[in-house]
């Protein structure tokens, strides 16, 4: 029995650690996009790299953390959810490393004066991600406060669409190239998506939080 | 001979492995929480410990019931209740091996004209409608309480997980000690006035009784089938009975636990008369309608949603069917074992004392005028036969 109580308590420590990669998922990529807008490119591709490192270390950590709790057959009545909840959230950190990516390679053009609003989007989609990770953080520990997190997420997705909508109806009032405003919302659009996809993910975590009531 | 006979109860210990050991550790085992290995060598090593250790009890109120005192008519006794359950099995219904034997006994009281005893039998009767509504009970009191620790605590999911483990394997040992207190009544309990154990001595100091003798040889026959069956069941049958969460398996379990140890503990029941609290007979009841109960009372206390409420009237035609039919069968067998195959299944010379064997005795007729007191009275009572008689002459 005390063999079960080691294994699960390492297991325990991979999910933390995974959840804590989603967190400096985040934080690289807000500090990524603050570095391209300075034209820090040197930096930037740094932060880029750094990002990528996070994304591989965490597929790993997944995969790892599946393949045990089927090995061990452990939480067989949440086993299900919990897979789905680590998968649904490595899509975010996936789309996290790809929209820095997409700077990197398609280089955007985005006008100092919108710097402001872009920084803001960024922050406020990465603020709705984090409330994923401490609304599934909470699933494990503490289900009471599954809510408050899952609700603080709805509150930044739906600020995120406010700002994203705003930049967008900025750039496309601006006196630019149409491909350039078009190019602009694709970015605008990338990382609303990452907010977007963060509700998606407590969407399905508030299910699988009152499955777990007994 | 005599091992021919003993084969009536060891098959009925042996089906009660098979299908009650689903009850203790189905989800478990289902859900993989638990691997089968583990839960079979628990259950058995338990289901035996109860049995010796703790048997008596239960086997007492049977005998009272009927003193089956020649081994044709216990061997009788104990196919025909077995055929009853397993008929019964057969056609879906829900079926109580107590009640099974209970039945197949007062058959066996009306073949061989040997009075019932009302007072024992309706007592009975009484704590197979009581013991599923107890466990209902016991389960909402768990339910509430495990739910109110479970919120206060911030425990990782995981290590909920390893201590819903530990909890599935103690509540299982206790649920396996219970099984086997209280139901080896039905596997032996017919055996017991004809046994052919002697007492022994272990090292010279232990007792072993002749009684303890054949109840470790029924738990044996229910751990083979723990063993042998039980994992067909609770791998198909024990999931259908009640698909649960590991930690509702948990609470159920324990709260059918609690009520096979309630019906079955001499200690507790000490502690209920050194209480002056009225106390709950001894009697064999049916592991699975007191999981039934609790599952019912799990149900109720998250809502009633969902109850199939069809299942509590199936409940009460068990409890009605099961006792007559196992009665009919065993009559009409003791009939054919008596003139056809001609075997003795009463001892003619003990017949005439049967009715004091089993004369009821209750405590509140025991008074410094009564009748009751007269030496000569007592005498011929069943003295192992008399828990009264404890409370008589505490030792």
């Amino acid at each position: 029995m005390a063999v079960v109580f080691k294994k699960n308590k390492e297991l325990e420590a991979q999910i933390d650690e995974y959840l804590d990669l989603l967190i400096r998922g985040g934080l690289v990529f807000k500090q990524g996009v603050k570095l391209y807008l300075e034209e820090r490119n040197e930096e930037f591709e740094d932060q880029l790299q750094e990002l990528r490192r996070i994304e591989e270390k965490g597929d790993d950590l997944r995969r790892h953390i599946e393949t045990n709790l089927y090995l061990k057959t452990l939480i067989p009545e949440s086993r299900g959810d919990v897979l789905g909840l680590l998968e649904s959230a490595d899509k975010v950190l996936n789309m996290i490393t790809e929209n820095l990516l997409e700077f990197s390679v398609e280089i955007p053009e985005i006008p100092k004066d919108l710097h402001p609003v872009f920084l803001d989007l960024s922050k406020h989609a990465i603020d709705a991600s984090d409330g994923m990770v401490k609304a599934i953080r909470a699933y494990f520990r503490d289900l009471a406060a599954v809510r408050d997190n899952i609700n603080q997420v709805l509150f930044y997705r739906k600020e995120t669409n406010k700002i994203a909508e705003k930049f967008k109806r900025f750039v496309f009032r601006q006196d630019l190239r149409l491909s350039h405003r078009i190019h602009m919302r694709y970015f605008a659009y990338h990382i609303e998506q990452i907010a977007e996809e963060s509700e998606d993910v407590c969407d399905r975590l508030a299910i699988a939080t009152i499955k777990r009531y007994i | 001979m005599i091992w021919f006979f003993l084969l009536s109860g060891l098959f009925l210990g042996w089906s009660l492995g098979a299908n009650d050991a689903a009850n203790i550790f189905g989800t478990a085992v289902g859900t993989r929480m638990v691997r089968f290995k583990v839960a079979a060598l628990i259950a058995s090593i338990f289901v035996i410990l109860g049995a010796v250790i703790s048997g008596a009890g239960t086997t007492e109120t049977l005998g009272s019931l009927g003193a089956v005192n020649a081994l044709a008519g216990s061997f009788t006794v104990a196919l025909m209740a077995g055929i009853t359950v397993a008929w019964m099995t057969r056609l879906n219904l829900p079926v109580s091996t107590s009640q099974a034997v209970v039945g197949a006994i007062i058959g066996w009281n009306i073949f061989t004209n040997s009075p019932t005893d009302l007072s024992v039998l309706f007592k009975i009767m009484g704590t197979w409608v009581f013991s599923p509504i107890l466990a209902a009970v016991f389960a909402i009191i768990l339910f509430l309480i495990f739910k109110r620790y479970l919120g206060s605590i911030r425990i990782h999911m995981l290590q909920l997980d390893a201590y819903t483990r530990l909890g599935l394997i103690v509540v299982g040992a206790f649920g396996a000690y219970s099984l086997g207190a209280n139901n080896i009544a039905n596997v032996m309990g017919v055996f017991v006035p004809a046994s052919p154990f002697r007492d022994l001595s272990l090292f010279g100091t232990v007792g072993f009784s002749g009684t303890q003798q054949l109840f470790l040889l029924g738990s044996i026959a229910i751990a083979v089938g723990i063993y042998t069956y039980s994992y067909r069941v609770m791998t198909t049958v024990g999931n259908d009975i009640f698909k649960l969460t590991p930690i509702l398996a948990l609470i159920v379990v324990l709260s059918k636990s609690l009520v096979l140890f309630v019906f079955a503990s001499k200690g507790l029941e000490n502690i209920l008369i050194s209480l002056h609290l009225p106390t709950l007979p001894l009697v064999p009841v049916s592991s699975s309608q007191a999981i039934i109960g609790a599952i019912i009372g799990v149900g109720i206390v998250k809502g009633g949603k969902g109850i199939n409420y069809q299942i509590l009237g199936r409940i009460a035609f068990g409890w009605v069917v099961t006792p007559i039919i196992a009665g009919v069968f065993s009559f009409i067998a003791l009939f054919f074992v008596q003139n056809v195959f001609e075997q003795e299944v009463v001892r003619k010379d003990q017949k005439d004392n049967i009715s004091s064997i089993v004369k009821p005795v209750d405590v509140k007729d025991w008074t410094l005028d009564s009748e009751f007191l007269d030496i000569r009275d007592i005498s011929q009572t069943n003295i192992t036969n008399n828990k009264y008689m404890r409370k008589i002459c505490p030792q």
